[in-house]
């Protein structure tokens, strides 16, 4: 049976061809679109730490001093150096991270390749233990590296390939800025999407956020090293009061640093707030910071939310291809309809000789699934393509959009879906057509 | 034209009428809004800086170690840029529109003010009026002698000595109006942060902040300050349109001869610098276009459809009509009415649905409101696309002759 329903589709399909090329293509175009634009958004989208991302936190205060013009009534998005080295210090979670980020010139004496600019990342030792960092060789720094300010550093995939072809770096010496520092590790090709540990001012960005999704940092050095190192190249989030050297921001009265912690039980999460709101009171009793109840710990997810990370132009994208699907269904709709309808002398003649209205039913709905399959096949072949535009675009998420298995199964769930939802109207039409009536006109 | 022997056909097809209809609606209400922000894009796109685009090409280095006569060297280069052919003018400035960083400073018209009440660029660098191409339209230029090191401001900032820091500055047209609303702005002092004077001396009649635009695209402000390379300084020289590569090619190999210890972070001209700046809205731009002809034309296909099956439906009813007197004329308008009533219900529909629309953009992006103009526009391009897909079909049935009637009743 199912044999010979495929059979009458197809030949109904050759009948007309302009009509089903047309169907096909309405179909395909949506599809492709669709599933262009919601590939990315799952790309963007996603849990960057999957599975650990509810352990992991983002610790706030407001050290704003008394008055400030610059407070609000969300606390900065990150921490000035006295709060971040107090907080972090305190050691008061199961593991904690300082991070800033600074543009570094960074030369490799023994290799014949001219210094170039770079960006360098200061963490504390944990943080390649809380994100999961891969390493390819060698490993983290130690806790006792942070407070003796080592020199010492960690280099991405990227970085050691270009400097020395993907050897192993290990021991190696690396001068950044005016310091030489000893490569005590290197990683494997990690692209945490978005770069989440160094997401910051999304409400200031006006949904303009492809940034988040830049590669992540080529060298990692200790904090309080990299601030002996690089300094007079940090650049502040916001100041309530004008650095007085360009760059060096420890004392300044400016936010630049940003504190990750990882509790691991709800109980640890709450003596944190409790620990957090403490800090913030004693520090207000001692007129350092003007506002104490403007403290705020937010999950990974939670923050990322926050800071609206998915860019508002890709979400602006996204509604655009789904109406635009909608709008191709209704096509399909009305042309499958006009189709069924066009044929009803066939119709009658087989319910005449006996065919049920099931039976109707059903072929003309392995048309319409026909056509959802056909129409399917194109529009994978056109998010394909889709995505091969994506990828050729100006973005820092560019060389990340692809499809992969999740995407590529519901493609082709969501073209039969499209298909059935277009099929099912015109075939119940089709099969309530009157014998009689069809029949008298032939 | 009668319009009642449509209705009462159409209500014979109320299924196909309504998809119809609907599909009409969405695609009204998509190309609207579509249209409305291509339109904001390509305003954005559009803005204007006040400087001599086209003439400007720039050089930003760093060096590798830090030198210690930082502000010397940076004299002799500019010396030696000057004496490339072709060159009218060079300056080193802190910033650049549409260069990616960005200096900024909160300003006060008042000492004792809690808050800024705007945030304006910061520029500064020696002669930059000239080489940037900037108009005053009141007031002066800065004086050779007004300018400050900036090593020596910064200097000043941490011992708090008000006299080592400028005391002028040239602000835009629109610094001035938000500041002092219908007053003259010469002379007139402004305070940066707490406590910072400074007196304007001239007013600009545009100048774009680097970047940051929804803070105020023309909110600039410039300070007589000298900042050497060293110090995060870009060159940027002024020449005729046509000598730019030639000029950023000899720039780059005299720098490099002038001391080779440094990296070009970046270079090029200020064109591509706006290119580059805007390739985000060109694109998005581009996708809305290709959207809205992508649905014009499957909504304009699925009329074409829809109209051929009523006109093969109701082949022998226009027969019958032809038989009994109907001109060819008559069958024309007929589907074409038809088609008007269809696509204007399917107008007003797509109306509201395109307010709607707009509400959550504006809710959700920021964006202001829908202008009345789309939609008596929108509505003609409907009306157009629906008539002009009606055609065919509707001249194929004005082409049935009347002896159909007469077969198979």
């Amino acid at each position: 049976m199912m044999g010979y329903y495929m059979d009458l589709a197809l030949r109904s399909l050759r009948h007309n061809k302009v009509l089903t090329a047309l169907m096909v293509l309405a179909i395909a175009v949506g599809i492709g679109a669709s599933m262009t634009t919601l590939t990315v958004m799952h790309l963007l989208s996603g849990n960057p730490l999957p599975g650990k991302s509810d352990s992991i936190f983002y610790a706030q205060i407001d050290a704003n001093p008394p008055l400030s013009p610059s407070h609000h009534n969300e606390p900065p998005d990150m921490l000035d150096y006295q709060s971040a080295v107090d907080l972090w210090s305190a050691h008061k979670a199961d593991r904690q991270t300082l991070v800033v980020e600074s543009p570094v010139k960074i030369a490799a004496q023994d290799v014949q390749q001219p210094p170039s600019m770079g960006m360098l990342l200061s963490p504390t030792a944990d943080f390649f233990t809380m994100f999961n960092v891969p390493f390819q060789y060698g490993g983290p720094w130690s806790a006792d590296d942070d407070t003796h300010r080592s020199r010492v550093a960690v280099i991405s995939a990227d970085l050691n390939d270009k400097l020395y072809g993907g050897a192993n770096s290990v021991g190696r010496v690396l001068r950044l800025h005016d310091a030489d520092v000893r490569i005590v590790g290197v990683l494997k090709p990690w692209r945490p999407t978005p770069q989440f540990y160094y997401v910051v001012g999304g409400r200031f960005s006006h949904g303009q956020t492809a940034d988040y999704y830049a590669k992540p940092q080529d060298v990692f050095t200790p904090f309080f090293t990299s601030l002996q190192i690089n300094d007079g190249n940090f650049e502040q989030f916001n100041c309530w009061e004008a650095p007085k050297v360009a760059g060096h921001l420890v004392g300044a009265g400016c936010v630049w640093i940003g504190l990750w912690v990882e509790l691991g039980s709800a109980a640890k999460v709450a003596s944190y707030r409790n620990f957090l709101a403490d800090y913030a009171a004693q520090q207000k009793a001692a007129g350092r910071i003007g506002y104490a109840d403007n403290t705020r710990l937010r999950n990974l997810m939670d923050w990322l939310a926050f800071n609206q990370v998915v860019p508002s132009d890709v979400r602006l994208q996204t509604w655009l291809a789904l109406s635009f699907l909608l709008i191709c269904l209704c096509n399909t709709v009305g042309l499958l309809l006009v189709k069924f309808l066009r044929r009803g002398g066939e119709i009658g003649i087989r319910r005449a000789l006996g065919a049920s209205r099931k039976q109707i039913f059903m072929q003309c709905l392995f048309e319409a699934g026909a056509i959802g399959v056909l129409g399917g096949t194109c529009g994978w072949l056109l998010t394909l393509l889709g995505l091969q535009w994506v990828r050729a675009q100006p973005v820092a998420y560019a060389d990340l959009a692809h499809m992969d298995l999740v995407m590529f199964g519901s493609t082709f769930l969501l073209a039969v879906l499209v298909s059935l939802l277009a099929g099912t109207l015109p075939a119940l039409h089709a099969s309530r057509i009157a014998p009689a009536l069809q029949l008298k006109t032939l | 034209m009668d319009i009642r022997p449509i209705l009462s056909t159409l209500r014979r097809h109320k299924f196909t009428a309504c998809l119809l209809i609907a599909e009409i609606a969405l695609t009204c209400a998509i190309v609207c809004n579509a249209v409305f922000l291509i339109g904001q894009r390509l305003e954005r796109m559009d803005m204007t800086t006040g400087i001599a685009e086209h003439e400007l090409v720039y050089v930003h280095m760093a060096y590798i170690g830090m030198p210690s006569d930082g502000m010397a060297r940076s004299a002799a280069d500019v010396a030696a840029l000057r004496q490339i052919t072709g060159v009218k003018s060079v300056t080193m400035m802190n910033q650049i529109p549409f260069g990616d960083s960005s200096s900024n400073m909160g300003l006060r018209i008042d000492q004792t003010q809690q808050k800024d009440t705007i945030n304006s660029a910061q520029y500064f660098g020696e002669n930059m009026v000239q080489t940037y191409g900037l108009q005053v339209v009141a007031g002066r230029d800065f004086q050779p002698e007004e300018y400050q090191d900036l090593d020596k401001v910064f200097a000043g900032l941490r011992k708090g000595d008000l006299n080592a820091l400028p005391k002028s500055a040239l602000v835009t047209q629109a610094v001035a109006n938000r500041l002092w609303p219908g007053q003259s702005p010469l002379g007139k002092q402004v305070y940066v942060g707490q406590g910072i004077p400074l007196t304007v001396v001239g007013v600009l009649k545009q100048l774009a902040r680097p970047n940051q635009f929804e803070k105020g695209a023309q909110y600039s402000v410039i300070n007589p300050i000298r900042i050497a390379m060293s110090q995060g300084a870009i060159y940027v020289l002024r020449c005729a349109p046509q000598d730019r590569d030639q000029v950023l090619k000899e720039a780059l190999a005299k720098l490099k001869a002038l001391d080779p210890n440094r990296i070009v972070l970046n270079k090029g001209t200020e064109d591509q610098l706006r290119h580059n700046y805007f390739r985000n809205d060109r694109a998005m731009a581009g996708i809305l276009l290709g959207v809205c002809i992508a649905l014009l034309v499957v909504t304009a296909l699925g009329i074409v459809g829809l109209a051929s099956f009523w006109v093969a439906q109701r082949n022998r009813s226009i027969g019958v009509r032809r038989a009994l007197g109907a001109t060819r004329r008559n069958i024309l308008s007929y589907f074409q009415t038809e088609n008007f009533l269809l696509t204007t219900i399917g107008i007003a529909l797509g109306m509201v649905l395109a307010y709607g629309i707009n509400l959550f953009l504006i809710m959700h992006y920021e964006l202001p409101r829908l202008p009345a103009i789309y939609f008596p526009i929108g509505a003609v391009t409907l009306w157009a696309i629906g008539q002009a897909a009606v055609l065919g079909p509707a001249l194929r049935a004005a082409a049935v002759p009347p002896v159909v009637a007469t077969r198979s009743v």
